[in-house]
């Protein structure tokens, strides 16, 4: 195994670099610092870091009246609270507001993989994508969160980041260059594309090199920016493989899947398979274990790869 | 200081200020009338007497803020940044219409005057909440003002945001209740008790008063009295009457969110103007 560490650490180590940088970078947390990582920064700067207990909703509206005020705050708990519990707020207050607030969640897809289904966040992509003016970014590894919490801070606007609980295969350098809405291709190739979000892309590579030793070539496209979604990048490779591979831990409704396919179906429609939780929840278990079990794997990427060979 | 002047003007402003209203609902054939008149006093005394706010420049950093939770008694605070000088008074007749810049809701980005977009409600003392936070962090002196109806306290995030002013001891933060005891089903008492109101807030460890919402002079002292307060937040209940200066729309919860038909316009306008 390679180096690995949880994305959400890199989040909580680069927030406390902002909030020396900048004096507007306020922070809003509903109990949880030690697991989000937000109390590096309730420690540095105290005065600007306000936690409002067990209450998403309140948190969500405290952000967009902070916002309002020139600040920009950051807004932390799990991806399932942070989507759900307080969507309407993030809609109404934040996104049709157009506010200045980075929502910025950890325990990302099935990463809280023994706290069970109450505490994965494995449909907050699907909610979230449809409201107008929010950018979502799922890092790939610890040093592209890193990146992405700064460029996030640097964007003028509402901006939602997952982050994982685990640690996940740190496959970027330090000083990566990580653009808001810009693809990053991993691997060239001829036969097939795989587009994968966050952690997947190790996996993804992992397939690749397996594929690639049966004469399978395949271009793996890493899309930390599902939203807006790199358009162009999706287009020209689906143009010259003509078979779509994609694969997120989130449910295939709404997330990653979803929305290469509506690229596709626009402009260029071949076949896609979409990998991800095939509308169902998952259960309890070790990290590595659910992602075998629902199909989230190695093994599994390379299935679907030569099955859509198949096909095309 | 107030001189019986000042309540003569001030009372004349919220008569003005309920014709408009009235008016811009008339020619929408849209919008919520009960809830506008019941809180013309209030929106009069905040906007003529307190607020410290510069209509040439909408977002001056040191202003006041002024949030109106209960985003649907919109057109009495149209009428007050109207009057106010924020915007023209002939956008007023375009309420709800297409390209408008006066929405069905409040809308931040469109309307000038406005800090907070609201409508959906309890959502509106969340985002004071911030903005007394954000006066504390870049170090200024302004208020915040919220008006919240007394159907919103039927959500929970108003007792989370209760919860939080508090914790953060925020008195730069006043908050007005426009306590009409009726919301769009029915009274608060069918729908969802509210009572002892005071009691919830004062059990939430805020500072309360209770007043008559439509004596001006009862408005400013409490509001005097509530800018006073030190390391808790504010809350002003004022016993309302919903629809409040027509007495066919007074305490009748039908008038929540109908327009008046031209009859029903002309006796309304004729009642405000002789009362």
């Amino acid at each position: 195994m390679k180096e690995s560490a949880p994305t959400r650490d890199a989040y909580g180590q680069e927030l406390v670099a902002l909030g020396k940088e900048n004096p507007n970078i306020v922070v809003l947390e509903a109990d949880i610092s030690k697991s989000t990582k937000t109390c590096y920064f309730a420690s540095k700067f105290p005065e600007r870091f306000f936690n409002v207990g067990v209450a998403e909703q309140n948190e969500a509206v405290i952000a967009a009246g902070l916002a309002s005020c020139g600040l920009i705050p950051f807004m932390s708990t799990y991806a399932v609270f942070g989507s759900m519990r307080c969507a309407e707020q993030i809609r109404t207050f934040i996104c049709y507001t157009n506010l200045n607030v980075k929502i910025a969640v950890s325990h990302g897809g099935l990463t809280p993989g023994s706290d069970g289904v109450t505490h994965q966040g494995t449909e907050d992509i699907g909610v979230l994508r449809s409201f107008p003016n929010l950018t979502i970014i799922m890092p790939t590894d610890f040093n592209m969160a890193k990146a992405a919490v700064k460029e996030a801070a640097a964007h003028i606007g509402p901006v939602y980041l997952r982050f994982t609980r685990d640690a996940v295969p740190i496959i970027y350098k330090e000083d990566m260059d990580f653009k808001i809405g810009k693809a990053i291709k991993l691997r060239d190739g001829k036969d097939i594309t795989i587009v994968t979000l966050g952690d997947m892309a190790w996996y993804c590579l992992n397939a690749a090199d397996i594929l690639e030793k049966d004469g399978i070539s395949v271009e793996v496209i890493d899309m930390p920016t599902v939203k807006p979604i790199d358009e162009e990048v999706v287009v020209l490779s689906a143009r010259k493989t003509k078979a779509v591979v994609t694969v997120e831990d989130h449910q295939i409704i709404g997330g990653l899947g979803s929305a290469v396919s509506e690229v596709l179906s626009e402009n260029y429609p071949v076949l896609v398979k979409r990998i991800g939780l095939r509308n169902t929840f998952a259960r309890s278990g070790e990290y590595e274990m659910l992602l075998k079990k629902y199909g989230l794997d190695t093994d599994n990427i390379v299935s679907a790869c030569r099955e859509i060979l198949k096909k095309k | 200081m107030k001189t019986m002047t000042d309540i003569t003007y001030l009372k004349n402003i919220a008569k003005q200020l309920r014709i408009d209203a009235l008016t811009m609902i008339h020619t929408a054939k849209s919008g919520h009338p009960g809830g506008s008149l019941s809180a013309a006093d209030i929106i009069a005394v905040l906007y003529f007497h307190f607020l410290n706010i510069d209509p040439k420049n909408p977002r001056w950093e040191n202003r006041d803020r002024f949030i109106m939770s209960k985003g649907h008694a919109c057109p009495i605070w149209y009428a007050a940044l109207a009057e106010k000088g924020y915007f023209d008074k002939s956008h007023l007749s375009t309420l709800r219409k297409i390209d408008s810049i006066l929405q069905g809701h409040p809308d931040m980005n469109k309307t000038p005057g406005i800090d907070m977009t609201t409508g959906s409600l309890g959502n509106g003392l969340g985002a004071a909440v911030g903005m007394a936070l954000a006066a504390r962090v870049l170090n200024k002196k302004y208020f915040t003002y919220v008006l919240i109806g007394c159907g919103e306290l039927n959500e929970g995030v108003i007792w989370e945001s209760a919860m939080s002013a508090a914790k953060f001891k925020l008195d730069n933060l006043i908050v007005l209740l426009d306590y009409n005891k009726l919301q769009l089903d029915g009274t608060n008492d069918e729908v969802m008790p509210t009572e002892p109101v005071v009691d919830k807030w004062a059990s939430f460890n805020w500072h309360t008063q209770r007043i008559n919402g439509h004596d001006i002079a009862q408005i400013i002292d409490s509001i005097n009295t509530a800018k006073k307060v030190k390391d808790k937040p504010s809350i002003i209940i004022a016993d309302t009457i919903k629809g409040k200066g027509v007495s066919f729309m007074e305490n009748v919860c039908d008038w929540h969110g109908k327009a008046p038909g031209d009859a029903q316009y002309a006796d309304a306008i004729a009642q405000i103007q002789n009362n």
